[in-house]
């Protein structure tokens, strides 16, 4: 018996000392993790999530202080990120995808003061001073400042469009002859 | 017409879950029928109950699931659980044994994991499992066959006091050949000396012995199989790789202590080896989809109905090494998905001007 | 020939036998034709012509527009009504800009560039020109611009042309037809466009349940050396490109690669004939060969429809409806799409019309699956469909991408063998364009992001310059003091 009880102890303590030097030599610097929460934001600075950038975003995420769905432009491709980063599952029940829109300006109504291009933080609107101003789509990532600045509401938030190009099937409505449970719950 | 609502193809096969279903049925049916006769009237009962319980304890847990209950239950699915479980039972067993059988079968193994597609085991073989360990005497008290309508075969009467009452004449029964070996070894009886008393090979084949329905008979259960097969509803390789690890196990060992070890031919024909291969191991839900996974789901089983048949205590493993077998199939899945066209096995790119 | 065997794949009924003995007849010109810009994979074309123009039959209408990109032209002579948006040929039945023209039943010719004499003394550049110049495009369904396939010699070390007359796909006739009534045609096509890729060997493969296609196109094509016709396994899908070139040669093409790194480049019968039509004539591709099939189609046949023909015009040449079709179907039953509106005209890409009733389609309600494994064991891509859809079932579209879903072409075969009837490649459609669209959206977050940064930096540097200038207009002001003060 005092055979096995000595050698037991001796695996104990040679284990635990293994243990030990394995936390001390191998550890893991600190994630940097506010570093890579930010990276994964749009990084536009629009402020939808009620920080001021994204980088206050980031750090209130990294502390746990704001719900991963935190990020409007970002869509659930952002979420989805986040979530996974910080090993959370994320509640996309609630979230409802928004359809991703762009700033359209009515040329009629805009009288060209340019709020809306100092606003604009990708620089997506172009004109000058008394000219009509006109969006670049491709730049613009739907955050909608610029509609809260105009003046003269000549800008409104439009949907983008589902054109041949850029259409796909959606998600397959089934109709189960034994639903699952699961499934029903999916959709 | 305004918006497509489904995507193609816009052909389908003629195949369906309840054909599938259907097909093994009938695979199962001239060897279920012949043992019924062998067996007579307590089989007849019993497997009625057997198969009637399932489908009552299926229809329950769908309502219960606030499921559809009528079109499920048209998938046949039940009635072919019930019906392996009742292949797999003592023919003059207790109606009870049916019924506890079928609830564990069905509520347990089936319908706690979400019903068809979702179970993770067997459920026959989880049925007759539970009842094997739970009563184990029952469980192996074989009669020699009392063909119907033969001298001695207990009438409709009779059977109701077997099946019903409990009755079961001492006189008629008798061990299985694995179990005769098994008892026979245990008291010192080397194997082949007990191998006089078993069965002719022939006579195991043809079903002329003691066992549960689906062991009898072994010829009818194997043209059953090879049905299947030619009507490719299973394809070869789960039947000839569980045939293939256990002959392969017991002819190595055979060969090395014939006094300690079966043949390999024996641990063919005995038990329930065809029903196992063709039948239980062959479930779609509990095996494994590619087919290099059948292959090694197959030997695993193989290999164990060995292991569990000349190392463990009970005499015959099958249910044992299948219900093993079906734990690991996920993981087995998981290591055998098939190369994707155009890559190598680890999913890059193959590269250019080689033949894989 | 020795050939090699191609992984999974399945045998459905294939029904050809309904329209696989009419002839070829010529559909008459309809009231209206309908032009799409786009017809091809690609740029849409470029309006050419105005409301109430007169045009000519093959007279370039719309030109094409950056480097994948086809023309179209006039299918007959006629009256431009005007240029406005028509639904597309496609499921999602959107509207795309299309060129109305209202026929004037003359059918009268354009001025057509002057017909090559010997193609085969021309320079390369010339054919990819006049191939380009007609507006050819693959004619087996994806509609790729046939010019720039034919451009691939300048890239790539090419050996064989690889012309596909397979047809694997159920019901459809009309490249069987084609075969076996202008051989000829095709086997010229198809060696000039041999020698325009600069490859010596042309292969012709035809599925093996078309014999008297390879019986003619065989007797077609032994006047010439280096033209060789392969009877292929009749094997669905066959057709597809790399399972195709994995037949002849038994290499498989490494996935992000084309046929054409291995020295092969594949091209519709129907398209060699095109292109036959453009060099020796100078006629651009203004009409085509559609099956029109189907258990709901009264008359199934193959028909001569110049593109541009309503759905509904043709169907109604057929004879109609003889039974209430389940769906139209723009293509083969496997892979084709279901057409949204008969409104939708025939395009270049259009090899059949299917009007099909609910018995032929034989679609039922789906139920749990069975793990039966049939979808592993067929895929011909070696994916597995079961794990792929129940991941994209739960949403978990970056499991499927991760088990492959984006090598997944679409071919049906999961979704044909399946016994619970589970529409596995609806769901793979689905996380298809999800994915894609998601990788889009994360492109231009990057885009949008440097932007900011970019916006960033600037406004500091401004402010930056401002401070600057402020400064040194502070000191500006003093020294002008000391100089009064002085």
């Amino acid at each position: 018996m005092w055979i096995a009880i000595g050698s037991l102890t001796v695996m104990g303590i040679v284990l635990g000392g293994l243990l030990g030097a394995a936390a001390r030599f191998l550890a893991v610097e600190e994630n940097p993790l506010e570093e890579e929460l930010k990276a994964m934001l749009p990084g536009s600075q629009c402020g939808q999530c009620g920080y001021v950038g994204c980088a206050q975003a980031a750090a209130a995420l990294a502390k746990g202080e704001a719900p991963v769905t935190l990020c409007p432009p970002g869509g659930k491709a952002v979420i989805e990120a986040l979530a996974k980063k910080l090993g959370v599952t994320a509640d996309l029940s609630e979230h409802e995808e928004k359809v991703p829109e762009y700033a359209f300006i009515k040329e009629d109504l805009c009288i060209g003061c340019t709020r809306c291009i100092r606003e604009c933080s990708t620089d997506a609107i172009l004109g000058a001073n008394k000219l009509m101003h006109t969006i670049i789509i491709d730049a613009c990532h739907g955050c909608g400042k610029c509609v809260i600045v105009c003046p003269t509401d000549a800008i409104v938030m439009v949907p983008v469009k589902v054109t041949l190009g850029n259409w796909h099937w959606p998600k397959p409505e089934v109709r189960h002859i034994h639903p699952n449970p699961d499934v029903v719950h999916a959709h | 017409m305004t918006i497509a609502t489904a995507s193609g193809p816009f052909t389908h096969t003629s195949n369906s879950v309840q054909k599938t279903m259907f097909t093994v049925l009938l695979a199962l049916a001239p060897a279920t029928v012949f043992n019924l006769y062998l067996f007579g009237w307590p089989a007849i009962m019993l497997f009625t109950i057997t198969v009637g319980s399932c489908v009552a304890v299926e229809a329950a847990c769908l309502a219960l699931a606030d499921r559809p209950v009528v079109p499920t239950l048209g998938d046949c699915s039940a009635i072919l659980t019930g019906w392996l479980l009742a292949m797999s039972l003592p023919p003059w067993a207790p109606w009870w044994i049916g019924l506890l059988g079928a609830i564990f079968a069905i509520a347990l193994a089936k319908h706690a994991f979400g019903g068809i597609g979702q179970n993770v085991f067997n459920p026959a073989m989880v049925g007759r499992t539970v009842m094997l360990v739970s009563f184990p005497v029952l469980m192996t008290a074989w009669v020699m066959p009392h063909p119907l309508f033969s001298a001695g075969a207990p009438s409709l009467f009779d059977a109701l006091a077997i099946t019903f009452g409990g009755h079961v004449p001492d006189t008629v029964s008798a061990a299985s050949a694995l179990g005769h070996i098994k008892t026979e070894l245990s008291r010192g009886i080397p194997v082949s000396q007990s191998m006089a008393q078993v069965p002719s090979l022939m006579d195991m084949m043809l079903g002329y012995r003691a066992g549960s329905l689906g062991e009898t008979s072994a010829i009818l259960v194997l043209a059953g199989g090879l049905f299947l097969m030619a009507k490719r509803i299973i394809s070869w390789h789960i039947p000839v790789s569980v045939m293939g690890g256990l002959f392969l196990m017991a002819a190595i060992f055979h060969a090395v202590d014939p006094d300690r070890f079966a043949s390999g031919t024996f641990h063919l024909v005995s038990g329930a080896t065809f029903l196992g291969a063709f039948f239980i191991a062959t479930d779609y839900v509990t095996s494994p989809v590619s087919k290099k996974g059948q292959l090694i789901f197959g030997l695993g089983c193989g290999v164990l109905i060995w292991l569990i048949r000349t190392f463990a205590g009970y005499p015959e493993g099958v249910a044992f090494a299948v219900l093993l077998m079906n734990g690991l199939a996920p993981i087995i899945d998981q290591y055998t998905r098939p190369r994707a066209f155009g890559r190598d096995s680890k999913g890059e790119p193959l590269p250019l001007g080689k033949k894989p | 020939m020795k050939l090699y065997p191609v992984r999974g794949g399945i045998h459905p009924e294939y029904r050809k036998e309904q329209t696989s003995e009419k002839a070829i007849v010529v559909l008459p010109m309809p009231a209206a034709l309908y032009i799409p810009l786009q017809q091809h994979i690609g740029a849409p074309a470029e309006v050419l012509v105005t409301r109430g123009e007169l045009v000519k039959k093959g007279q370039m209408i719309a030109r094409s527009q950056g480097a994948v990109s086809a023309p179209q032209h006039a299918p007959t002579s006629g009256r431009i009504v005007s240029v406005t948006e028509v639904p597309a040929p496609h499921p999602s039945g959107l509207p795309q800009t299309t060129i109305i023209l209202e026929p004037d039943g003359k059918d009268e010719w354009a001025d057509l560039p002057e017909p090559i004499a010997d193609p085969f003394a021309a320079q390369p550049q010339l054919i990819h020109e006049r191939v380009a110049q007609a507006g050819i495009v693959g004619m087996g369904g994806a509609a790729f611009p046939s010019a720039v396939k034919l451009n691939l010699g300048t890239q790539k070390k090419l050996d064989t042309l690889l012309l596909n007359g397979a047809e694997c796909e159920p019901y459809l006739t009309c490249d069987d037809r084609v075969m076996r009534e202008f051989a000829g045609e095709i086997i010229d096509g198809a060696r000039i466009m041999a020698h325009a890729l600069g490859t010596s060997r042309v292969v012709i493969g035809i599925e093996q349940n078309k014999p008297q296609a390879i019986e003619i196109m065989t007797k077609a094509a032994s006047a010439f050396s280096g033209v060789e016709v392969i009877g292929i396994p009749v094997q669905y899908p066959m057709g597809s490109e790399r399972h195709l070139v994995q037949a002849i040669t038994g290499i498989e093409t490494p996935a992000r690669k084309l046929t054409a790194d291995l020295g092969i480049v594949v091209h519709n019968v129907a398209t060699a004939r095109a292109v036959h039509h453009a060099i020796r004539f100078g006629r651009p591709l203004v009409s085509r060969v559609v099956t029109v099939s189907g258990g709901a189609i009264r008359e199934p046949n193959n028909v001569l429809t110049p593109i541009g023909t309503r759905i509904a015009d043709l169907v109604e040449f057929c004879g109609g409806f003889a039974a209430r079709p389940e769906s139209i179907v723009n293509g083969g039953p496997m892979m084709g799409q279901p057409l949204a509106s008969m409104d939708a005209p025939v395009v270049k890409g259009t090899s059949g019309i299917l009007a099909l009733t609910a018995e032929e389609i034989n679609d039922r309600p789906a139920s749990a699956c069975i793990r039966c494994g049939s979808c592993v064991t067929i895929c011909p891509c070696g994916l597995s469909p079961v794990e792929m859809s129940s991941f994209i079932r739960k949403d978990n579209l970056e499991g499927a991408a991760k088990l492959g879903v984006m090598d997944c072409f679409s071919c049906g075969s999961c979704s044909y063998v399946c016994p619970s009837h589970i529409p596995l490649v609806h769901y793979f459609n689905y996380a298809k364009g999800m994915l894609r669209d998601m990788e889009n959206e994360k492109r231009k977050n990057e885009r949008v992001k440097t932007l900011a940064e970019v916006r960033v930096i600037r406004i500091e540097k401004a402010t930056e310059a401002k401070r600057a200038a402020l400064a040194a207009r502070k000191q500006t002001p003093s020294n002008a003091e000391e100089k009064t003060n002085a």
